[in-house]
């Protein structure tokens, strides 16, 4: 059931990020300058009087220009048009009363439009990050396991100190020594390469451990007796038994890098303001006291992270296998 | 075991010297300084080297590298630019600040996560463990970035708390020592209540392998009281793997707790290293890289040597040579 659940929440945000511009009733960057900070517009299906109508919206009337206060206007409806204009769903009407299921930003910028398309590059880099983090990590760890001796030892003291070190510190002062203003192209490959740095070493040392312990059984040494090469030995005979553990480190390592991605965006080390991240969302609400008072639609994107991290977790935890509990002897466990 | 210690104590220094080492050079090679981040453009170059020579930023980077090392081991870390005073007495505050944060978290977290672990790992059935395993669920889907935007969020609703800040503009009643705990209670919560639902997972695990073992089941034989055999025997045995978890908590707690400084505005390291990246305050940025590794080292090794104590077998293999 859990699973199923985790299942669902992971499913939803990749189809998001992946249909964010039909699902999206807006452009990316589209302003609407009379909305700033305005409230979500809720779908009603029962007008004033009581009476049953199919979806509208009402328009968001200015009631007071410096606190961004909006009424509604519910004199007239404004239904919705679906799959018009290549998008989903959004208003008939949509300079005077656009969809905004999630409000407005202080740009005026709808939140949900920017949500769908945040998570295209906040996913993204995830995943990116976590890739580039398994090849990195697979290939040293499975080359210190197989080496072993002062090869070993370097590649893995090397680990160790990154690993005891605060990942987001590390984080933090690789992204703040490079040039502090970069273009988003930039910015993504920056980040995917340090999280990358970062992330190597939790796989690196499994992996290692793996390698080491299944080299000396039967299956590999008759391998090697058979004239099979190293490299062939090592990334056809044992790499694959470590498949189980570098699959979970993989998605214990993606909802890490979410959240590094949020942290940096937030403190103003991420990617440029007009991308569309959750870090960039999130950064409206540092410094602005009335984000969590007035205007919470604009923590969602934070919302949207807790989902995707329970989701993962829910998957996790419940499909993770008895022998990769223990990676140091998960190759042995394996075996007996 | 004299061996051990002295070897730690080696790790230990070597992680401070190679940190704040490192980070120096790095602040050093990134491009722009501080003088051309916060200087004015419509100064004349003539005035931004002046400017430069009084940092001492115009000489090679192995020059200023051997100055500020022979500098520091007198206990002279250089000067922070921009607050002009020395990195020496800008850095203990802002430590205690942190470290403030960080052992409350800890303490918080202990004191809630493991007794509930022993609770949902001593019982099978019955609704209290499940409600709170999907607690913990929920709360580790919960990094301190996360939890601290919510508790602010509540916070700023329904204005039971302070949400930012270390103490308010005026003494309230009850004086400056609960104005600061009040003001300690979210950002401390942030972090604490992610590593408490962590906690409480690893001694449910914990517990739950030892209550299978037969020395519980002999004891219950003898009649003794099933709540006696888990709240003393068995939870004894469970905390050692749990015990061993502590020295890579600190890690995360300092990583956690840079989020938190930052949302909550809590003055401590994480807020003052960013600050000083920013404007390439590059003696700031190793004091504070140096005192972040300091505080690493020493939970490390206390977390280790407690472990050796209790665990021979610790002595022998240490964490890093698995």
């Amino acid at each position: 059931m859990t699973r199923g659940l985790g299942l669902a929440l992971v499913t939803l945000a990749l189809l998001s990020a992946t249909a964010a511009p039909v699902a999206a009733p807006h452009a990316v960057d589209a302003h609407f300058a009379g909305l700033l900070n305005a409230p979500p517009t809720v779908p009603h299906v029962a007008d004033a009087a009581g009476a049953w109508h199919a979806p509208f919206i009402y328009r968001w009337q200015l009631a007071n220009q410096l606190e961004q206060r909006y009424d509604e206007d519910r004199s007239t409806r404004v239904p919705l048009a679906w799959f018009s204009g290549g998008h989903v769903v959004r208003s008939s009407d949509e300079a005077a009363a656009p969809l905004l299921l999630l409000g407005a930003d202080s740009y005026g910028r709808d939140v949900f439009t920017r949500l769908l398309f945040g998570a295209r590059t906040s996913l993204g880099l995830a995943v990116t990050a976590a890739l580039a983090a398994m090849l990195v990590g697979t290939l040293l760890g499975g080359v210190a396991g197989f080496a072993g001796g002062v090869l070993d030892d370097v590649l893995m003291r090397a680990a160790d100190f990154v690993m005891v070190l605060p990942a987001m510190y590390v984080a933090l002062a690789l992204r703040a020594v490079l040039p502090l203003v970069l273009t988003a192209p930039q910015v993504f490959a920056l980040l995917a390469a340090i999280f990358a740095v970062v992330g190597a070493p939790f796989v690196a040392r499994g992996v290692r451990a793996i390698v080491r312990s299944e080299r000396r059984l039967d299956y590999a040494v008759a391998a090697q007796a058979l004239g099979a090469s190293d490299a062939r030995l090592l990334v056809r005979h044992l790499l694959p038994s470590a498949r189980g553990f570098i699959a979970v480190q993989i998605t214990l390592l993606i909802p890490a890098f979410i959240i590094a991605e949020a942290t940096l965006s937030y403190v103003g080390l991420g990617f440029p303001d007009p991308v569309a991240s959750w870090g960039t969302m999130l950064q409206e609400a540092s410094g602005n006291i009335r984000v969590f008072a007035d205007f919470p639609w604009l923590l969602s994107p934070a919302a949207a992270m807790f989902l995707v991290v329970l989701g993962v977790n829910l998957v996790l935890q419940n499909s993770r296998p008895e022998r990769l509990r223990d990676d140091r002897g998960a190759g042995v466990k394996s075996v007996l | 075991m004299t061996r051990y210690v002295a070897r730690r104590l080696a790790f230990a220094a070597f992680l401070v010297i190679a940190v704040s080492s490192a980070s120096l050079v790095l602040a050093r090679l990134a491009p722009g300084d501080f003088v051309s981040q916060s200087g004015s453009t419509q100064v004349s170059r003539a005035v931004l080297d002046q400017e430069r020579a009084r940092f001492g930023l115009d000489k090679s980077i192995a020059a200023q590298y051997r100055d500020w090392l022979a500098a520091a081991v007198r206990f002279d870390f250089g000067y922070s630019m921009q607050y002009g005073r020395p990195v020496r007495d800008l850095i203990p505050e802002r430590a205690a600040n942190t470290a403030m944060l960080a052992v409350t978290a800890l303490v918080l977290a202990t004191l809630i996560g493991l007794p509930l672990g022993v609770i949902t790992g001593s019982r099978s059935g019955g609704a209290l463990p499940g409600v709170i395993r999907a607690a913990s669920v929920v709360l580790l889907s919960m990094p301190p970035l996360l939890t601290s935007l919510f508790l602010v969020f509540v916070a700023a609703r329904t204005g039971w708390l302070p949400i930012s800040g270390m103490r308010s503009a005026t003494v309230p009643a009850g004086g400056a020592l609960l104005d600061l705990l009040r003001h300690l209670v979210v950002p401390a919560a942030a972090i604490g209540l992610p590593l408490a639902a962590m906690l409480e997972r690893l001694q449910s695990q914990a517990m739950r392998e030892v209550i299978d073992e037969p020395f519980v089941l002999a004891t219950l034989a003898r009649g003794v009281p099933r709540s006696r055999i888990v709240w003393r025997g068995a939870l004894k045995a469970a905390l050692r793997p749990v015990a061993s978890v502590y020295g890579l908590i600190i890690g995360t707690l300092l990583s956690g707790s840079f989020a938190v400084e930052v949302i909550t505005a809590w003055l401590g390291l994480g807020s003052l290293m960013l600050q000083a990246l920013r404007t390439r305050d590059i003696y700031l940025v190793a004091g504070c890289a140096g005192a972040g590794a300091l505080f690493l080292a020493c939970g490390t090794l206390v977390s280790d040597l407690a472990l050796a104590a209790v665990d021979p077998r610790a002595r022998e293999m240490p964490a890093e040579q698995a």
